[in-house]
């Protein structure tokens, strides 16, 4: 099966007192942006989020789960700090290190109606792997 | 949760009998109905606190416990530095000094009711709450650091408040070992525009009105009787200690081989405590403590000045301040000799019972308050601590009435504005920036909180004094 066919999606799942984002892509660095879509959407509507000022992150980590996990938090800490929100992604990984660009726009409380803030990206269900279709997952629960 | 997998030891003592890894048992403190409603994670949870190096006598589960980060909440672990006892960044958890503070107002119900739809726009304007909000005081460099070092004490040397609330406070309102250079630029600037702010999610600020008396001579002596107008403020140490727990997680996590501690659960994430990591991150997280306590005086500064435009006859004063995600270094009878342990308690609340060389002088013969956060639906609880409740859990009780369905579920089940508008009917004023946030925290997605106390009185952790139920609740 070729990873051709896998669609870039993103989805939330149950956990008892948070909530669990998960990007599904054609590759481990789609699945990371769709994760990040995730992440906005238990904020926001990310339709809502204007993608009009970049933002570059880079972290490294020694494993695929906790690469996912410094990606999200350096997300989390993005937004807290310059009271932004992103909705488009563009990642890319080489070995431990992940490099991209968030685009996004100032936080405005009437338009996005924020519903909850993050505190920040989990270990908990933590999974990065591709599936026997080609599909990469990448997820964890996020603490709010 | 399977109780065939428990021993049950009465009816609010249920135990995980040790067997390897497990150093010591497991001990869960709730009743049948409590436990049988528990989610099977509970049980594996505390079965791995309960084999991490230097744990005392149990690993702990109050009634309220539920699916944590490597520690259950509602999860209660010490643990003796001597025996290479460790110190753990997930059972202090993500919102390190996350609690609640009540304070007297000095109104009746008959006279706060006419003023509560303004004291409901009042706060909402004064308390800044929510993604987006942006808190009125900024520190500098030098600032931030005093304030980390001092805590509430910091804050009321600023104005923020009376040198009378800090005995009313956890640690007279300055936690001893903050270390402000253990904590990170990073955290630092998270927390630049956060000072003075109350967070989101189950986070609040409530007027209650005291509905109901259970222990009047305890109540007396706490200064509360029916029909008395309180606030309560729940909150924590904001983004600086969202992103120390962030950062320590991942550092304890990637050096926890190096220290030959194998960790069924990357979230227990831990270190020894005589360790540089564990030293470090115990300055941090003290830093973080003081940062709440500070925030949380911030905010009673806020509130007591709309009170004052609202209602110059009314005085606001602190009965306590409580904690419930920290790791202190508490004094313990083990053995019958006095050790130095680092009690954990993960969602669970100190409850020192009379006599405790560590109450204020106030509380000395009583016992502290302990405040228990309901739903904004319900009622919160005002408990005191028992005596023999350190020998049961380490001088601990439950912290709130933890959720029963997923915010992913509860969104599905419930739409934010039939929410408020249900409770505007019931007479209690909501104010949130967020219609899918009250869909979120409606009161339908919470445990019965009134069964985790009744729970917790029966176990003897503490005991109810006051029932309180809200009146005006403000959420971001």
């Amino acid at each position: 099966m070729t990873s051709s066919v896998v669609s870039n999606t993103w989805e939330h799942f149950a956990h008892g007192a948070d909530i669990g984002v998960r990007g599904v892509g054609p590759s481990r660095a789609a699945a990371f942006e769709q994760a990040a879509l995730a992440l906005t959407a238990v904020i926001t509507d990310a339709k809502s989020v204007r993608p009009e000022t970049p933002v570059a992150i880079a972290c490294d980590a020694p494993d695929d789960g906790l690469l996912l996990v410094d990606w999200l938090n350096a997300l989390v800490y993005e937004m807290a700090t310059r009271h932004m929100l992103f909705s488009a992604f563009v990642v890319s990984i080489e070995g431990s290190r992940l490099e991209a660009t968030a685009w996004g726009e100032p936080v405005d409380r009437v338009r996005h109606e924020p519903a909850v803030e993050i505190k920040g990206a989990t270990y908990t269900a933590l999974r990065v792997e591709r599936g026997a279709d080609g599909a990469w997952l990448a997820q964890c629960v996020v603490d709010v | 949760m399977d109780l065939s997998l428990l021993t049950r030891r009465s009816d609010t003592e249920w135990w995980i009998e040790p067997r390897p890894p497990m150093r010591v048992p497991g001990i869960i403190y709730a009743s049948e109905g409590l436990v049988k409603e528990m989610d099977a994670k509970v049980y594996e949870q505390v079965a791995n606190v309960a084999a991490l190096p230097g744990i005392e006598r149990a690993s702990y589960a109050m009634p309220d416990a539920h699916w944590g980060y490597g520690f259950p909440i509602g999860g209660v672990a010490a643990f003796d530095a001597d025996r290479g006892g460790v110190v753990s960044a997930g059972g202090v958890g993500f919102d390190i000094s996350c609690g609640v503070r009540l304070l007297h107002t000095g109104l009746t119900a008959t006279q706060f009711e006419p003023l509560a739809k303004r004291a409901a726009d009042e706060l909402s304007r004064s308390v800044p709450a929510g993604v987006g909000s942006v808190g009125r005081v900024h520190l500098d460099a030098a600032e931030m650091d005093a304030m980390l070092a001092g805590g509430a004490r910091w804050a009321v040397e600023r104005g923020y408040g009376d040198e009378a609330d800090l005995e009313r406070i956890e640690e007279r309102g300055c936690m001893s070992g903050a270390k402000a250079d253990e904590v990170s630029d990073h955290a630092k600037k998270r927390q630049r525009d956060e000072m003075g702010t109350l967070g989101s999610g189950n986070h609040y600020l409530e007027v209650q009105r005291v509905v109901q008396v259970f222990d009047p001579k305890v109540a007396a002596a706490f200064r509360l009787r029916e029909n008395d107008i309180v606030v309560s403020i729940h909150c924590g140490s904001r983004g600086l200690g969202h992103q120390i727990g962030t950062e320590f997680l991942k550092r304890m996590a990637v050096a926890a081989s190096q220290y030959g501690i194998d960790l069924p659960d990357r979230e227990l994430a831990c270190a020894p405590i005589d360790s540089p990591l564990g030293q470090s991150y115990l300055g941090a997280m003290r830093a973080a403590i003081n940062c709440a306590l500070a925030n949380r005086q911030i905010i009673t500064h806020l509130v007591r000045r709309a009170f004052a435009s609202l209602a110059p006859e009314a005085g606001l004063t602190l009965l306590y301040d409580v904690s419930h995600n920290t790791c202190k270094v508490e004094s313990h009878q083990l053995d019958g000799r006095l050790k130095q342990l680092f009690v954990h308690r993960k969602g669970a609340t100190r409850a020192f019972g009379p006599g405790h060389p560590d109450l204020p002088p106030v509380f000395a013969s009583i016992g502290q308050p302990v405040l228990i956060g309901g739903t904004m639906g319900t009622a919160s609880y005002v408990l005191v601590g028992e005596r023999g409740g350190l020998e049961r859990s380490f001088g601990s009780s439950c912290h709130g009435a933890g959720r029963s369905m997923s915010r992913h579920a509860a969104v599905r089940q419930w739409r934010g504005r039939e929410v408020v508008d249900d409770l505007a009917r019931r007479g209690i004023l909501v104010r949130s920036p967020s219609s899918r946030g009250v869909a979120e925290e409606a009161p339908g997605a919470y445990k019965d909180v009134t069964a985790v106390v009744d729970a917790a009185e029966r176990a003897g952790l503490s005991r109810k004094v006051a029932r309180l139920e809200p009146l005006v609740c403000i959420k971001g």
